[in-house]
């Protein structure tokens, strides 16, 4: 049953083959055997699963179901789900029980899909490994002494060791697209504003976006129809018609233009990495496009760009937790700056400290113009670098990381973990949508291939991943679990 | 533009993090790099170049000025440290 | 040494609308603690904010009013700082794209001249909540209620010389965004409050001294009073060799005092940003021009309308256009009597010495304008004599009546005007006093004028107030003079 795909497992529940309440008590038993180890879930919710599958079941017998009823997800424990522990994989909301749904658990809910818990991630999603969370590290399924990726690091990890067949994630600077890679997973970061922000914890603002981590590109189809869409309560999710993204996934790539970007092979890319990549871009030829070099001159102002903007955005998103209505309250605080200080000293982790101390001091009088303002207006020049880009070619194609899934503990300064994430960062300040697929292996770890399109083209994108996924297999390969005492 | 540890202590104390000179030090040396990275910013000219504060160029929508919201009180503080009568208590503010 | 005084203000207007800037929670006053304050309003972890599209119009209708450039784009900031009332670490303003531009508002002085008070521009940013200091064990109980009320923060230029100018400005204001409807400009709950900039300078220097900001002050009066002791603390300061120093205080009105808030005044570093949750305001130029068509008419529009087409004075112009609710009793009470004149007087004289001696505002007053406007034109159609209409207005005053004419009615009031009636009482007034009238009559011809007064006493006394005054006089000068 968990070898199947997302797609797979809506056809047999409409089938009959198996329930709802089947499938989810199938997912929670595994979750509950192998989930010690891998430490992929912060919170289970197996009897609110149940109750959601056994509701399913009833609305598919009364000939109600859609597309999505019965199907199990997981769910980032960034979004607000009412009545649940919702962390931020913090110490500070360790005890923070949402007083309502994100915008995506509310659609998903709508949709008949039976949320099994919440993932782990990095501590309000700032990190590339999953290791900065308060709730401990995750294990990489395919091999368990490497890093799931980050930040949404339990997400790939469930999805991958088939604990769920799909998970939602958020990606701010590539929190979704590296950890499929390093996972061997599908992930898709659709445009900023296709996907309601609204019961998201807030990390950076004006990167913040959902989006959903699955097998392939056609169940992340399947889950962007529910989850994609104007939301009224977010003042930045745009007005703007959805399609049926599993409409055109098996149009033909004849005549697709790919670009491959010169500063997406360059120094520090690990040769095998390249060497799967490039192959993976040869199967494209083979399906009819053509490739050419294109050029994204400002790819190396990103990451300095990004490490001023989204920390500045953090320190102002993280000042709420101050201990008064909600979160980490520390004890018998002398006074009201003794209260602050300590509560978010106690309650916040080293990696979110150093990011709100960055940001408060690149936000600070005598620093803004030098950094805030630069780095917006070297967003602006990025931005321009993919427009030009897409002026020329449909898609743009690269490795989604320039090494695969490193291993736990091995990074230890930030810096060098911040510069990882070269190929994914530029994606969140232009604002356009990207996906990661699997595309081979180095050793036992998966290798991810981005594809990146112009604002609002998931749909293309979706149809050019599933047209290499109907052409390879690497997204069918499975990890093999250490079996486990229950 | 390097940081001191006097920085990293005003920062801190403007984000409400309490930090011990140790910690301000063990800070100073990563937020150093970072900004130190950073700086590569300086090398680009931007003259001229309009900050980019949101990546799609929208507008703000406007909401009808309409009472949407019912009272939760009991609802929104079942999660709070802090609370009586309805009021969310804090060590004594000084005027 | 001769100082001068000059003064800026920051007021802070509570727009009246019914749902919060960012969010649909009430905005109504009073309700019980945190009952009113919404996920978005306590900044709950992922909440979002959409603006009000009613405090957009609200701040462009003020600025039209002002004469004010609206930007085609504003933008949103945040200020960051802790603060327990501040939900969020950060308010919701704008600092650097404000909705308003600079544009101006003309006061009256009392020499009866005016000035124009340059505004520098007007923004929107939502309110904080409140801090409750009673005893809850030693600690401080946060209502967040009020968090989140958009309010209109109007920023003038240090064009103020005095504090009777900063009143007069902030009367002004007052009256501007009350005839607009857009705040009930209830000062007493706080709908509006200002923040003085004070310093003094020496008489034809050109830069300004350091000032000192005197925090949320909520009545005219006090504004007054804090204003003068802060001039007199600097220039005394000065005076005895020391420096203002630029801080913030705080208006003691028991003490009639301003003191220093803050014993370490720490160096605040709010590291304005562009909110990254919200959006640039674009308006257009239709959208502009429509709100500008339906302003109502403006406190300066009208007082030059009282001026010029009803030719009342500037100074009762003034004080009948300065608050829309006492411009509009006023108007109707004309249209009823048909006489501007008569009605500003009644208004100004009667009805306002009676508002005043209860402390009742207009909206309170038991006498309708219609009522007066009836009462006037009975006066003015000799139908009563001004004596018996006072006391017509306080029987209506008192609710013995609901017109005019039923009053009169009820108490015979109505003016004998039949020269055969008030003949008779004149004769037989005379008959009764044979010493006034040989007093009278041996008087210097220039005296009699004052001595007729007696006589009319008499005679309106006979007729219990009813007879009309001026055939009175004219009867009894004719009947006296004829027995010289």
């Amino acid at each position: 049953m968990h070898d199947k795909t997302l797609t797979e497992l809506a056809a047999s529940l409409a089938a009959g083959e198996f329930t709802s309440r089947e499938l989810t008590e199938h997912q929670l038993g595994r979750i509950e055997r192998h989930d010690g180890a891998l430490n992929s879930f912060i919170t289970v919710t197996p009897d609110a699963a149940l109750e959601a599958a056994d509701h399913a079941d009833a609305s598919r017998a009364r000939s109600e179901a859609g597309p999505l009823t019965g199907l199990p997800v997981a769910i980032k424990d960034l979004f607000c789900s009412d009545g649940v522990l919702t962390t931020a994989g913090s110490k500070m909301l360790s005890n923070f029980v949402a007083p309502y749904d994100a915008c995506v658990v509310e659609r998903l809910k709508a949709a008949g899909t039976v949320s099994l818990g919440k993932t782990n991630l990095d501590e309000f999603a700032m990190g590339s490994s999953n290791e900065s969370s308060a709730f401990g590290a995750v294990q990489n399924p395919w091999d368990t002494t490497a890093v799931p990726g980050g930040s949404s690091g339990g997400s790939a990890a469930a999805v991958a060791a088939g604990l769920a067949p799909a998970a939602m994630g958020t990606d701010t600077g590539g929190s979704i697209r590296q950890p499929a890679a390093f996972c061997g997973i599908t992930g898709l970061k659709p445009t900023y504003g296709r996907i309601s922000r609204w019961g998201i914890i807030a990390y950076a603002s004006s990167l913040d976006q959902a989006g959903p981590m699955a097998r392939t590109a056609e169940d992340c189809a399947l889950l962007m129809n529910a989850i994609a869409g104007h939301d009224p309560r977010d003042s930045t999710c745009v007005a703007r018609g959805v399609p049926d993204y599993t409409a055109d996934l098996a149009a033909p790539l004849s005549g697709l233009k790919i670009g491959l970007p010169r500063e997406y092979f360059g120094d520090g890319l690990d040769p095998a990495v390249e060497a799967a990549v490039r192959e993976a871009v040869a199967v494209y030829e083979s399906l009819g496009a053509t490739v050419r070099e294109v050029s994204l001159p400002h790819t190396h102002y990103a990451i300095p760009a990004y490490y001023v903007i989204a920390p500045a955005e953090a320190s102002s998103n993280l000042s709420r937790y101050d201990g008064v209505r909600f979160g980490h309250r520390c004890e018998n605080p002398s006074d009201l700056i003794d209260l602050y200080k300590r509560s978010r000293a106690e309650g916040f982790g080293e990696e979110v400290k150093r990011r709100i101390l960055i940001g408060t001091h690149t936000l600070s009088e005598g620093f803004f113009d030098a950094y805030y303002k630069k780095a917006q207006q070297v967003r602006r020049l990025i931005r321009q670098d993919f427009l030009d880009a897409f002026e020329e070619v449909d898609v743009l194609m690269g490795p989604t990381s320039p090494t695969p899934a490193f291993d736990l503990g091995a990074q230890k300064d930030p810096v060098s973990m911040y510069l990882q994430d070269i190929y994914t960062i530029a994606v969140n300040l232009a604002g356009i949508p990207g996906i990661s697929v699997p595309a081979g292996f180095v050793g036992k770890r998966p290798v991810g291939l981005q594809i990146l399109g112009t604002h609002f083209a998931e749909q293309r994108l979706l149809n050019v991943a599933h047209r290499y996924q109907q052409a390879t297999d690497w997204h069918l390969r499975r990890p093999e679990l250490a079996e486990e005492n229950a | 533009m390097a940081l001191e540890h006097a920085d990293v202590l005003r920062a801190a104390h403007l984000a409400r993090l309490g930090l011990s000179d140790e910690d301000a030090t063990h800070y100073l040396d990563d937020l150093g790099r970072i900004l130190e990275m950073v700086d590569h910013l300086q090398a680009l000219d931007t003259e001229g170049i309009a900050p980019l504060a949101h990546p799609l160029d929208a507008t703000q929508r406007l909401r009808a000025d309409e009472v949407t919201e019912t009272d939760r009180r009991d609802h929104f503080q079942r999660c709070a440290p802090a609370v009586e009568n309805g009021l969310y208590l804090v060590p004594r503010v000084v005027e | 040494m001769q100082w001068e005084t000059v003064i800026g203000l920051e007021v802070h207007v509570q727009l009246a609308t019914q749902s919060k800037i960012f969010s649909g929670a009430s905005t109504a006053f009073g309700a019980d603690p945190n009952t009113q304050a919404c996920a978005v309003d306590l900044g709950m972890p992922g909440v979002l904010p959409v603006l009000n599209e009613q405090a957009v119009a609200m701040a462009v209708q003020f600025g039209l009013a002002i004469h004010a450039e609206i930007p085609e784009v504003s933008v949103f900031d945040r200020k960051n700082y802790f603060y327990p009332d501040l939900p969020k670490g950060y308010q919701t303003s704008q600092m650097y794209h404000p909705i308003v531009g600079p544009g101006e508002v003309e006061i009256g002085l009392d020499d009866g001249t005016t000035k124009r008070i340059r505004v520098h521009h007007a923004h929107l940013e939502e309110d904080a909540g409140k801090s409750l200091h009673e005893d809850f064990h030693g600690m401080t109980g946060i209502d967040l209620n009020r968090a989140g009320t958009p309010l209109l923060e109007i920023v003038s230029e240090p064009d103020m010389r005095s504090a009777k100018e900063a009143a007069a400005y902030l009367k002004a204001i007052h009256s501007i965004v009350t005839y607009l409807g857009i705040s009930d400009g209830n000062m007493a709950e706080g709908s509006m409050r200002c923040d003085v900039n004070v310093s003094v300078r020496p008489k034809g220097q050109a830069e300004f001294g350091t000032r000192a900001e005197i925090k949320n002050v909520n009545s005219f009066r006090f504004v007054e009073r804090a204003i003068e002791f802060e001039v007199e603390r600097q220039i005394e300061l000065i005076e005895d060799g020391g420096e203002v120093v630029q801080e913030t205080r705080l208006f003691d009105p028991e003490r009639d005092e301003t003191r220093s808030m803050r014993t370490k005044e720490e160096a605040n570093d709010y590291r304005y940003f562009p909110c990254p949750d919200l959006l640039p305001v674009v308006l257009d130029a239709a959208y502009v021009d429509h709100l500008r068509e339906s302003l109502p008419e403006l406190p300066d529009e009208k007082r030059a309308r009282f001026q010029g087409e009803l030719g009342l004075s500037a100074y009762d112009a003034g004080v009948l256009a300065a608050s829309r609710e006492m411009a509009e009793y006023f108007e109707v009470v004309k249209d009823t009597c048909g006489d501007a004149k008569q009605a500003a007087n009644w208004v100004q004289g009667e009805l306002s010495g009676a508002l005043n001696r209860e402390g009742l505002s207009i909206h309170d007053s038991p006498v309708s304008a219609a009522q007066l406007g009836e009462l006037i034109a009975r006066v003015m159609d000799d139908t009563i004599n001004g004596k018996a209409a006072k006391q017509v207005f306080q029987a209506l005053w008192n609710g013995q009546g609901e017109s005019a004419d039923e009053v009169i009615e009820a108490k015979g009031l109505k003016q004998v005007t039949d020269s055969g009636a008030i003949e008779a009482m004149i004769d037989q007034v005379i008959g009764d006093s044979p010493a006034q009238v040989a007093q009278y009559r041996d008087a210097e011809p220039e005296k009699r004028g004052k001595m007729i007064g007696y006589f009319v006493g008499q005679v309106m006394k006979a007729s219990r107030g009813t007879a009309n005054p001026q055939q009175v006089n004219a009867l009894l000068k004719e009947k006296l003079d004829a027995l010289c």
